[in-house]
């Protein structure tokens, strides 16, 4: 562990004892959640969101794997069979509205769970394996998601998996073979709805794996926390448990509450009326438009209008969709500022809530139609998104003069010598 | 040196876009849908809100506007006979329905193998109206009457945009483009995405079909009402277990938040600032 100051696992039976010496389990357990690894006693609410995260999956795997005892992967009767589950099997309903909402849940609490990264600065070092491993993470999480919607095999279904699968068809010579390859022939048909239940089956299992590498790489420096400073002794710091392991609780209560009022009283609220109308290849839906969790991509996707540099604009939309995600692999390397928390970073704190908004903005425009005024706001809002990420946090990381920071995290949470802390900032 | 490629990549993606944006495009001329299209109207049904329930009744109603009007065209393939109990009707009644029902359910004659059909039972589904799209095709002058089972939920708007189409057939307006007008065989409606659909107006008189006594009067108004209801229902049989679930998940879920807020705060308490 990483602080010398860890509670050290005592079996309270020689039971306990007998196991600890042959598959010491619940001293792992102890170590990684449990009273045995101190964490920074001045953590807010949004460090709930990691446990909460976790949670969304494991609903998402249940119920899940109840729902794949029921469902048929074969283009001839997917839909049905999804009605089947609605209708005829014994809470049928519930398990499909917890899963589908439950993907909306995972998505909302991943994104608050990045963006609390992102502001806290908890992708530096010595953070940054476990923002990489986050980021894969994020990755699967997508790819999951997308191929989970297809299996519904509605029209938003078969016309999201033409959409997404043609993505690939713009990058030269071997698009198109790497579309066909993909789908399992020229346009989603049954071989493509059984690979992507095979994989939708597989891949949160992969997230799994991933996840324990997250927690693994979060347990050698310990967790970040608002001030962004160092834990520097055993007062900075409580035990997870029960200290977080209670206010996990509670708002693990908020997110269910949160949940609940979605899935009992508005289950459809987040979905698209069209995906209620079978898969029909020879009609197509006036208005193709992901999952609200794609809009801000599917809107720097569409935001390339003209041919540029010899790149046509699809290849550009198409590259910039990839590189969108791609380019946070680089974050802790783009941003050298030496602090990390954007609450002792002035000019950072502006140019992060601009980013907010940014982000709102492309999601809006994700979901319009491709009309003015959105495809030129978008295109304005993935100029900045770009600009934000790959020029202007290398700049002001290198310009930007930061507030003073407590001395320690118990200063911080008590209140010490504000004097001394500013004086000891700046001579920093 | 990553910084400098990012830079690079970062100027690349934002020249593109910001010649996108100042390159003019051509106007988008507005399409006559855009202009004449009505979002759907207001209406309230009692299984709205969190807690609404069904109004049987009104379902029932619904129920019988769905068989003498709407199912002359339109099937209702997920939903069965027997599940009509659930709008109030006895055992006794459903098997009569589904015996008399118009259309038969497909069979086969059990001395020859040949293809036959027999009077429904109560655990059947709907019978087709139309044996296949073609079919359907062939006798509604190439259109396809939707199946009615989901139309709710698979429709912007749900029920009331089923009320809306019912209601709001009317004449074109004067200044509607010449290439909006309906043409042969379809009708103006500007509930419907396209302005002009293939079905003509279902229900046209008041006492179309004839309510039970103790029912409202049977106006075109109230029968549109009426089988909207019906549609949310066959749409989703199960929404009063949800909305019954909700709220017994809800009282649970307050209480569970409560507690464990008092044991957050209790095991607080002693490292909280002062």
């Amino acid at each position: 562990m990483s602080f010398s100051w860890a509670k050290q696992y005592q079996p309270t039976s020689a039971f306990g004892q007998w196991v600890d010496e042959r598959l010491p389990l619940p001293r792992f357990v102890y170590n990684a959640v449990g009273a045995g690894y101190p964490a920074p006693r001045n953590l807010n609410y949004f460090w709930n969101f990691g446990f909460l995260a976790g949670a969304a999956l494991m609903i998402q795997i249940i119920t899940g794997i109840v729902l794949a005892m029921h469902y048929a992967a074969n283009s001839g009767i997917a839909f049905d069979s999804v009605e089947h589950i609605m209708r005829d099997v014994n809470s049928g309903w519930l398990i499909r509205y917890v899963h589908a909402n439950g993907a909306s849940m995972f998505f909302i609490v991943v994104y608050i769970h990045i963006f609390r990264g992102l502001y806290f600065g908890s992708y530096k070092a010595p953070r940054e394996m476990l923002w990489l491993l986050g980021v894969v993470i994020f990755l699967l999480m997508m790819a999951t998601a997308f191929m989970g919607y297809v299996l519904v095999w509605g029209q938003m279904s078969f016309w999201g998996a033409q959409v997404i699968t043609g993505f690939f068809s713009a990058l030269p010579l071997v698009g198109e073979p790497i579309r066909q390859w993909l789908l399992g022939g020229f346009a989603p048909d049954d071989a493509t709805l059984n690979r992507f239940f095979s994989l939708h089956y597989l891949l949160p299992f992969v997230i799994l794996g991933v996840i324990i590498l997250h927690v693994w790489a979060l347990h050698i420096p310990g967790s970040n926390n608002p001030t962004g400073v160092n834990v520097k002794s055993e007062q900075d710091t409580v035990p997870f448990h029960p200290y977080y392991t209670a206010k996990d609780s509670f708002g693990f209560a908020i997110f269910l509450i949160v949940f609940a009022a979605l899935v009992f009283f508005a289950p459809n609220i987040l979905g698209h009326a069209d995906n209620y109308i079978p898969a029909n290849p020879l009609s197509t839906p006036a208005h193709i438009v992901p999952e609200w969790y794609f809009w801000p991509f599917y809107a720097i996707l569409r935001a390339f209008t003209v041919d540029f540099l010899w790149i046509p604009a699809k290849l550009w939309g198409v590259l910039a969709m990839f590189a969108s995600i791609l380019l946070l692999f680089f974050l802790p390397w783009l941003d050298r500022s030496p602090v990390r928390s954007g609450t002792y970073r002035p000019m950072f704190k502006i140019f992060f809530w601009i980013l907010m908004v940014d982000i709102l903005i492309l999601a809006v425009c994700g979901m319009k139609p491709a009309e003015e005024p959105w495809v030129r706001l978008g295109q304005l809002a993935a100029a900045y998104y770009f600009a934000h990420f790959l020029i202007i946090l290398p700049i002001i990381s290198k310009i930007e003069k930061p507030l003073p920071l407590p001395n320690s995290i118990t200063e911080s949470v008590l209140g010490g010598n504000n004097t001394v802390g500013a004086l000891a900032g700046n001579a920093a | 040196m990553v910084r400098i490629i990012a830079f690079l990549v970062g100027l690349g993606f934002v020249s593109a876009l910001l010649v996108g944006v100042v390159i003019p495009r051509e106007a988008v001329e507005e399409t006559a849908s855009h202009t004449f299209h009505l979002h759907p109207k207001e209406v309230s049904f009692s299984s709205d809100g969190p807690l609404g329930k069904f109004d049987r009744a009104q379902l029932q109603r619904g129920f019988q506007v769905y068989k003498e009007v709407c199912s002359a065209c339109h099937s209702m393939s997920r939903v069965r006979f027997g599940d009509l109990a659930a709008l109030g009707y006895t055992e006794g009644q459903v098997k009569t329905i589904a015996a008399e029902w118009a259309a038969e359910t497909p069979s086969i004659n059990p001395e020859t193998g040949e293809p036959a059909t027999r009077k429904s039972l109560a655990s059947d589904k709907f019978p087709l109206v139309y044996a296949n799209e073609t079919a359907a095709r062939a006798a509604q002058n190439g259109a396809l009457p939707p199946d009615l089972s989901l139309i709710t939920k698979a429709r912007e708007g749900g029920a009331s945009y089923v009320y809306s189409l019912l209601t709001g057939y009317t004449d074109p307006p004067a200044n509607l483009p010449k290439d909006a007008q309906p043409g042969s065989g379809l009708h103006y409606n500007p509930y419907f995405a396209n302005l002009n659909l293939s079905m003509a107006p279902p229900l046209v008189a008041d006492d179309q079909v004839t309510y039970g006594e103790g029912a409202p009067k049977a106006t075109v108004d109230q029968m549109a009402k009426d089988v909207a209801a019906f549609l949310i229902w066959t749409a989703e049989p199960k929404l009063e277990n949800r909305h019954h679930a909700g709220l017994a998940t809800m009282i649970f879920l307050l209480i569970f938040a409560g507690l464990t807020y008092m044991s957050y705060q209790s095991i607080w308490a002693d490292k909280k600032a002062k």
